[in-house]
């Protein structure tokens, strides 16, 4: 075939590509329809992958089909098994896709569609989807060992630790801001809180049914667990309309933060067979379902974007988190255009069943990209809703007051006109008594998700039962990310306190669990409970402190990729990682300094805890602090998120000062240097 | 046509039992069988709870953020 008409396909899809994104980029004043951002990013993503990661596999990794994979040398049939790359493609979809890629785009929507969306674009095809697609290849030629192992042996000892405790506090950090957005969410939600409630012992059903029952039938119970769900999304509408059982659901956001860390206890010390596996059934059948659905929908609905594409809020005077464009549009969307989480997960189970490397890239660089489009997703959903309605349910109290009336009057002033009737009608729709202040992202794109799938099915009527739905959805896999992440964090902290103390390594010892698990527990209730008494709401100062840590954890594993180029002497692609890992490092390092040290106490955390310090030296109380104690309280947590911040400060420039002197080593000597394992041929596969 | 339909019925049973940690009952029959005869075949629910506390016994990390 010549060249011309090889090519010709990808020109036209590029012509297509350029157009669009060309009309969703310059177009002022009217609005557009979702679709030219839907057809913008598939068309620039199916052209990333016939190109660039075509690149990558032949030329920066030179992938080699008749290279054996762990999952041949070692298949058990259990931990290790080639398998087939669709299958392994929805597993590896199925672990990278969470709560991340949906909240993320929803908060930087704050600022305009556009800046969020060209960076979930461009941070995938350039970052995201190439750390992926390199963690997968490294492990994968080292018998599928994990992130930490490979920094600890590809870069050294000391770096490895240092990575190993950044990676627990990324942990804590996350399982913190997940649980905030499911407070956020439930908060005076009396029809929330009683779905989410009824998970439990619907779980716990589904784990007897399936553990003794009918073992192993895990597709019929998930069925009859998704039916008993969808049952309790009905009732729970019934349980906010009575007056006897309404108050038994309806907690604040304190009342709620307890539970939760009572919850995170118990579940993570239960059997997993009982809760956490059956849950996780439901919520990962729920998560691909319903982004199906969305997707199918949306294309369907064709809604038309309501939020301008550029806000005033780039100036960084944004009411939902403050900062300015760069860096923090960076760090605020994580998960979609680039996310560290992710090369843990390509280090874990997929190089134990990936059948040959040349299928590195369809799963991994092209697992990346649809999470990507999940993200393009979430941004949709929150700007088809009323702009005003946006800026109403994401700005704390302390900015737009309590009220209905002082909402619509504070948001209207910043040009999203807006009346205190349409923000009760809204609230009224989705089955809520008040849609104010629930920053966080899930609920936001929860009325998003309710517009749109209320087009295709039951119209207005169904708008509170797919609230609650969107509600359900996100709140289940969360918890299990809560109580999956406690026992992770649990046996990693058992393996660091097992380096000084060796009777703590026992994961089957009962006492050295329970004191692990509290300890675990008791880190992330923390700073949950410091976010939700937060002046500014949260997740002002929780999600950017997640963005940081998530991003810094990309870095690491971009870095690592570099060394290990370098090590097998392809400096002269290493570009390929430097880019990412550069770019990542500096919005890091810049928001980091800037969370630490900024001069407004929006921004700066120190810059808070002085302001609340100057009050309190004069003797006054300010809000939403009541009593000089909870003064000191909010000063406390104020200097802790600033030591947190200085930590994976320190995290990220030890990891890149023992990069570059990995590198500069490598680069003088003579041979290859990176520690594959030796190759053997796959059998039955000619050369 | 048929053939293909259960063929695709099946892949997607296999899909959607991986991803929550759950590899082919049977591929791990054939393989034990024709590698290590020698060695018992767990049944099929000593599989299914094997597999269960694998995945989450270990300290997974919970899926992404």
């Amino acid at each position: 075939m010549n060249f011309v008409s090889k090519h010709a396909i990808w020109w036209l899809l590029m012509a297509v590509g350029v157009f669009s994104l060309g009309t969703v980029a310059l177009s002022r004043g009217e609005t557009i329809n979702a679709l030219w951002i839907v057809t913008a990013s598939i068309s620039i993503y199916l052209i990333a992958y016939r190109y660039y990661s075509l690149f990558i596999a032949d030329k920066v990794m030179q992938l080699d089909p008749t290279r054996m994979t762990p999952a041949v040398r070692h298949n058990d049939g259990l931990d290790f098994v080639p398998t087939k790359t669709p299958i392994l493609f929805g597993h590896h979809f199925a672990a990278i896709a969470g709560a991340g890629p949906l909240v993320g785009p929803v908060l930087a929507a704050q600022m305009g569609y556009l800046p969020g969306t060209l960076w979930i674009i461009v941070g995938v095809v350039l970052a995201g989807a190439v750390q992926d697609f390199m963690v997968l290849f490294i492990s994968t030629r080292r018998d599928g060992r994990s992130l930490g192992d490979l920094v600890k042996t590809e870069l050294g000892l000391v770096p490895g630790i240092i990575a190993l405790f950044g990676t627990f506090m990324i942990m804590v950090i996350i399982l913190a801001v997940m649980s905030l957005i499911i407070v956020k969410a439930l908060a005076t939600s009396p029809w929330g809180t009683f779905t989410v409630a009824a998970t439990i012992p619907i779980g716990m059903f589904m784990g007897i049914y399936v553990r003794f029952l009918r073992p192993g039938r895990v597709a019929e119970i998930s069925v009859i667990g998704f039916v008993l769900l969808i049952a309790a999304i009905i009732f729970g509408g019934q349980v906010s309309q009575s007056a006897t059982l309404a108050p038994m659901f309806t907690f604040d956001g304190k009342q709620l933060t307890w539970m939760l860390i009572g919850y995170g206890f118990i579940a993570s010390v239960l059997p997993v067979w009982l809760l956490l596996a059956p849950r996780d059934y439901l919520s990962t059948f729920l998560k691909i379902g319903t982004i199906a659905g969305l997707a199918i929908a949306m294309i369907f609905v064709a809604p038309d974007l309501r939020m301008p594409a550029v806000t005033q809020f780039v100036d960084g005077t944004g009411p939902v988190w403050s900062g300015s464009l760069f860096p923090f549009i960076f760090i605020t969307i994580a998960c979609g255009a680039v996310s560290g989480f992710h090369a843990l997960i390509s280090s874990g189970t997929t190089p134990k069943l990936l059948d040959n490397e040349k299928n590195a890239r369809l799963i991994a660089y092209g697992g990346m990209l649809m999470e990507s489009f999940v993200a393009i997703m979430a941004m949709v959903a929150a700007s088809i809703i009323d702009p005003g309605v946006y800026f109403a349910m994401n700005s704390p109290p302390a900015i737009i007051g309590k009220t209905v009336e002082s909402a619509a009057q504070v948001v209207s002033q910043w040009g999203f006109v807006i009346t205190p009737d349409i923000l009760i009608q809204t609230a009224k729709d989705v089955g809520e008594n008040s849609i104010l202040s629930r920053a966080g992202g899930a609920p936001t794109l929860a009325v998003g998700m309710a517009q749109i799938f209320s087009k295709v099915i039951g119209g207005p009527a169904m708008m509170a039962f797919w609230y609650h739905f969107a509600i359900l959805f996100e709140a289940l896999f969360i918890l299990t990310a809560v109580d999956a992440g406690t026992r992770a964090g649990r046996f990693m902290l058992q393996d660091l306190l097992g380096t000084f103390m060796p009777s703590f390594k026992k994961i089957s010892s009962w006492p050295s669990n329970l004191v692990a698990t509290a300890l675990c527990v008791a880190a992330w209730g923390y700073i949950l409970y410091q976010g939700v008494v937060d002046p500014l709401g949260g997740i002002n100062s929780l999600w950017p402190l997640f963005g940081i840590s998530n991003q810094m954890l990309a870095g690491v594993a971009l870095m690592l990729c570099t060394v290990v180029l370098f090590k097998m002497k392809r400096q002269r692609y290493a570009w390929v990682t430097i880019l990412p890992a550069a770019w990542l490092v500096i919005c890091t390092l810049t928001a980091g300094w800037e969370k630490v040290f900024h001069t407004s106490p929006k921004i700066g955390f120190l810059a808070l805890a002085d302001k609340f310090q100057a009050a309190l030296d004069k003797g006054e109380v300010l809000a939403p602090a009541k009593s000089l104690e909870q003064m000191q309280q909010i000063i406390f947590n104020n200097h802790l998120d600033a030591g947190l911040t200085v930590f994976f400060i320190f995290v990220v420039v030890s990891i890149l000062l023992y990069s570059i002197a990995s590198c500069w080593k490598a680069l003088h000597e003579d041979k290859t240097t990176s520690c594959e394992v030796p190759y053997e041929a796959m059998p039955g596969v000619k050369a | 046509m048929f053939k293909d339909l259960s063929k695709f019925g099946k892949y997607l049973g296999q899909a959607a039992k991986l991803m929550v940690g759950l590899p082919d009952y049977e591929t791990y029959v054939a393989h034990v069988r024709a590698t290590h005869p020698e060695m018992p075949v767990m049944t099929e629910v000593e599989f299914f709870r094997n597999r269960q506390d694998a995945r989450y016994g270990s300290g997974r990390s919970g899926g992404c953020c």
